[in-house]
This record gives structure tokens, C-alpha cells and sequence, in this order.
């Protein structure tokens, strides 16, 4: 074998263990690189409930109350399997809407109510023209009462 | 005449020379043509309206900047094990611009952050990935310029690349593995695009001409790193007498 293919081979080699070695690291923080825990996991004791953290899921259709003050704001985040009640006193994103994607971090209060302290608005990675959104939503509509 | 014949700087200088304004006209076309279909042809978006139009730039400099270290890591290990000049000079020149694409995606990401999710940094796992590439190459162009030997300093550059490569499938595949802030890709090579044809195109365009640019500001950059390290040769001594 010639230098430069054993120094070649000693590179290849060297960069495939150090990606293994990522790959077990990155495996082993698995719980800690999550940025926020789904109702679910919060259900099952995953998430850190001793200290702040954040749930993520969709705001709940329908949940989204505002209280007389105009500022305190309650609404359920949902991974359709199971939900959580939030309260948050502060201003909304704009892209915060009722079946859409919301991360809030806080903490559980005694009530079991999340208290929190901000909340995001995750989006999807789907971008299309108003009207085509208005047209799939039409269709969406459409297929359900055939189905019904 | 074969492919090793590039390998030498005196004939990759040459080349170099010709390919330049052939790279910056695309460029400049493409961005203007990128521009143009981005801001005015593209419609508005559903759920973000105009603030969604960052992506144009955003994201083709966010591809940059993971690719540009892709090709840095690549010419590193070329020249390691090859022991190939002109390999080290290529990282070399490359280094720059993915900084700043690396640089401009994170600027642009927190521009787009406070209008869509309300918040210009959060410390989930792509955008902290994405910073840590932003490290990796002011530390790569730290090391190169902390080391006077030119060699010595090539090789260390070298593997610092190399080492630092396992971050690019991380900011990848970040949104994938783990819950993130930032939503998953609209382009992948596995599914259909998940973005409408016009502004698919828009942003497309304006990925090719950032590669353009790359190109051409590489090559600039190589032709005078070139020029630096073989001063003491004969054909750049021609080259000064005849310019100057």
C-alpha cells in the first residue's frame, strides 16, 4: 500500500470513528436536546416538572379564551392524544391560531395548569399562495361530507 | 494533458484567471433574476404573508454554509493525504464566504424569527448546531492565521475541518431527530417539495447564483493565495514585472 492511501485510509477511518463517537454522544443527551416535551411525555414524568421547561403541540380548536383584563389568555396544547390547560399573561405571535403549531415554556402550577412565561408559534416548513390554501381547504371540506 | 495538470498552482492560476468573469456575470444575473422572481413574481404566503419572503435569502445561505464546509473538509482530506499545494489553498480560500453564508443564515434566521415565532434566538438544536459552525470556521481561519508555518498550519487547519464535519449532518438532520423550534425541510431529496413551483423556483435561483458567487470569490481568493506562497518562483516574478 502506497503513503498516501495508508494516510488515505487513515483519514477515512479516523473520521468514521469520530462520527460513531458523535453518534453515541448525541444518543446518550437525547433527553436534553429536545427543545420541548408533548403533552404525553409531560403525562408519563419525562419532562423536568421540578423546573421550567417547554411543552410543545397544536393550540386546541376552540380553547383559546381571553380573560376580562384583555392580557391573561388561556388555551389547551394538544398532541391529539392528550392535553394540557395553559394560562399566559403577555402579547401572542402573530402566527399563534387555533390548529396550529405553539411551543410555551413555564412551569405546572398546583392546579396542574401550565403557567407560562412565553409562548412561540412553530410553523410548518409548507409555504403556498392564499388561494391555494383557501383551494385545499375546499377540497378537505369537500371529501368529508362525501364521506359522511 | 490530464486532470493532475490543475493540481499545479501555475496552471490553476491561469485557469482561474478565465474562469472568474465567466462565474460573476452568472452570479450577478442569477441574483437579479433571483431577486426579481422572489420579490415581485412570488406570491404572498398562506399563514406567514410577506415575512416568509426571508427564505429567499435565508435559506440558500443556510446551504451554503453547510456545503461550503462540506467542499472545505473534502480539499482537507485531499491534501492530507495527498500532500497536494493546491488543496490546502482551495480550504483556504473557501473558509471566508462560508463564514459570512454561515453568518448571513443565522442573521436572516433571527429576522425571521421575531415576526413568525416571537423570539429572534431560541437554543433548540438547529439553531445551536448552526452556531457552532459559525465557531468552527472563525476557529478553522484563527488556527491557519495563528500558525506563521505555512505547511504546519495547512495540516492543522486540515484536521480541525475534518473533525468539525460531524456538525454538518447534525444541523441536517437536527429538525428530524430531535423536537425543534424550527420546522423541518420544505426541499429533501426524499419527498416532493412541500413549497409552491414559483416560489420554488425563486428560492432554486437564488441557491445557484450563491454558488456562483462562491465560485468566483474563491477564485479570486486562491489566485492570490497562489500568488503569495510562490513569490519566490519564476513565472510569478514575470507576472509582476509585467504588471507593474
Amino acid at each position: 500500500m502506497k503513503s498516501r492511501h495508508k494516510k488515505l485510509l487513515v483519514i477515512v477511518l479516523g473520521v468514521t470513528g469520530l462520527g460513531i463517537a458523535a453518534a453515541l454522544i448525541l444518543n446518550a443527551f437525547q433527553s436534553n436536546l429536545v427543545f420541548f416535551f408533548s403533552p404525553t411525555q409531560v403525562e408519563r414524568g419525562e419532562a423536568p416538572t421540578d423546573r421550567a421547561f417547554r411543552i410543545g403541540g397544536l393550540v386546541e380548536s376552540g380553547s383559546v379564551k381571553r380573560e376580562a383584563d384583555g392580557l391573561t389568555v388561556r388555551f389547551v396544547v394538544t398532541d391529539t392524544a392528550k392535553s394540557m390547560n395553559v394560562v399566559y399573561k403577555g402579547i401572542l405571535p402573530d402566527l399563534f391560531k387555533e390548529g396550529k403549531g405553539v411551543v410555551a415554556e413555564g412551569k405546572i402550577g398546583t392546579d396542574g395548569t401550565f403557567n407560562a412565561s412565553q409562548v412561540l408559534a412553530k410553523h410548518d416548513e409548507n409555504y403556498m399562495p392564499p388561494e391555494a390554501a383557501h383551494a385545499l381547504e375546499q377540497a378537505q371540506k369537500a371529501q368529508e361530507t362525501l364521506v359522511k | 494533458m490530464n486532470l493532475y495538470t490543475f493540481a499545479s498552482p501555475v496552471t490553476f492560476y491561469h485557469l482561474a484567471g478565465k474562469l472568474i468573469p465567466w462565474f460573476t456575470w452568472s452570479a450577478i444575473l442569477l441574483t437579479v433574476v433571483g431577486l426579481y422572481l422572489s420579490f415581485f413574481v412570488a406570491p404572498t404566503d398562506f399563514q406567514q404573508s410577506e415575512a416568509y419572503r426571508i427564505i429567499f435569502i435565508h435559506v440558500p445561505a443556510a446551504w451554503m454554509s453547510m456545503f461550503i464546509y462540506l467542499v472545505m473538509a473534502f480539499w482537507g482530506a485531499i491534501g492530507l493525504a495527498f500532500n497536494t499545494r493546491l488543496s490546502f489553498m482551495m480550504a483556504r480560500a473557501l473558509a471566508p464566504t462560508g463564514a459570512i453564508f454561515t453568518f448571513i443564515a443565522l442573521w436572516t434566521g433571527a429576522w425571521w424569527g421575531k415576526p413568525m415565532w416571537g423570539a429572534w434566538w431560541v437554543w433548540d438544536a438547529r439553531l445551536t448546531s448552526e452556531l457552532i459552525l459559525l465557531f468552527l470556521y472563525v476557529g478553522i481561519i484563527a488556527l491557519w492565521a495563528a500558525i506563521d508555518d505555512i505547511k504546519r498550519g495547512d495540516r492543522a487547519g486540515a484536521l480541525l475541518t475534518l473533525i468539525g464535519a460531524i456538525n454538518i449532518p447534525i444541523i441536517y438532520f437536527s429538525v428530524k431527530w430531535w423536537n425543534t423550534l424550527h420546522q423541518g425541510a420544505s426541499i429533501s431529496l426524499t419527498k416532493a417539495p412541500s413549497m409552491a413551483k414559483i416560489m420554488l423556483i425563486g428560492m432554486l435561483v437564488m441557491a445557484i447564483a450563491a454558488w456562483f458567487y462562491t465560485i468566483a470569490v474563491a477564485l479570486v481568493r486562491v489566485r492570490g493565495i497562489i500568488l503569495e506562497r510562490e513569490r519566490q518562483s519564476e513565472w510569478v516574478k514575470e507576472i509582476l514585472e509585467r504588471e507593474t
